[in-house]
């Protein structure tokens, strides 16, 4: 399963535009700890959460993580998709619950 | 892997979270282009971006300073911050004196130091009260045997 369709199956609105949408998502990752995200996110993981600032962007490009999705309609803040567009990072906004999401997915991508 | 000593620093400035983790970030690219291999990139990736981050919440401001050989990633990070009282309760998981608005950011969890400590071969910390705090981390090449 590649980013784009894990953001169509949420439902989600992607607000950016150079992150590569065929990056293929080997798993997700939820958590609002960024230290946590960064001691236990594997690589190609697609992260749900629910913080919209700039540091969002740095966490998922160490880890190289497939994309963020930030859930409950949370809008990003405007630096947030700068750093984004620059890292090449996939961000989208999800209508969808925290609880909600991750159960799609887990069904998506565990079942 | 470099077959000679490449080394480097950043500045860091306390406060700037808009920028925080360019250093660990640029850091991380150096290391991709010396072809070192991406999981010990990764570890100290983490390590360093954690110890950027303590410096970004905590301290004036800091450096960031790298050298890399053939066997070993080396970074040395140094502050002019409040410095840490009691090193050992600091490096128990958990403990954080991060302010509240930090917490909301999802930082201040108290993870910062053993995150360190865990992707680092071998870690050092110093800290004097109102001076500031050093912090070394080191991560082998050539003992690496993680596949």
């Amino acid at each position: 399963m590649n980013i784009r369709e894990v953001m169509d199956s949420l439902s989600s609105d992607v607000k950016t535009t150079k992150g590569d949408l065929g990056h293929a998502v080997t798993g997700c990752y939820i958590s609002d700890l960024l230290s946590d995200v960064m001691a236990n996110a594997k690589e190609g993981e697609v992260w749900i959460t629910l913080q919209t600032h700039p540091n969002i962007v740095a966490v998922a490009s160490l880890k190289n993580l497939s994309g963020i999705i930030i859930t409950n309609k949370r809008t990003p803040e405007e630096e947030t998709l700068k750093k984004a567009e620059d890292e090449h990072i996939t961000v989208a906004v999800s209508p969808l619950t925290t609880f909600e999401a991750g159960g799609l997915l887990y069904k998506l991508l565990r079942c | 892997m470099a077959d000679k000593n490449i080394e480097g620093s950043f500045h860091l400035t306390g406060g700037d979270f808009t920028n925080a983790g360019a250093a660990s970030s640029e850091l991380k690219s150096i290391m991709t282009k010396l072809n070192i291999s991406p999981h010990l990139a990764r570890r100290a990736a983490i390590a360093t971006f954690e110890a950027e981050m303590n410096v970004i919440i905590h301290a004036v401001a800091g450096v960031m300073y790298y050298m890399i050989t053939p066997d070993c990633i080396k970074v040395v990070l140094n502050d002019m911050g409040p410095g840490i009282p009691d090193i050992q309760q600091a490096m128990r998981e958990g403990y954080s004196t991060a302010p509240d608005w930090i917490r909301e950011m999802g930082w201040g969890a108290g993870m910062g130091l053993p995150n360190m400590k865990k992707n680092s071969d071998e870690f050092r910390i110093d800290s004097v009260v109102g001076e500031g705090t050093t912090v070394e981390i080191i991560i082998k090449i050539k003992e690496d045997k993680t596949p």
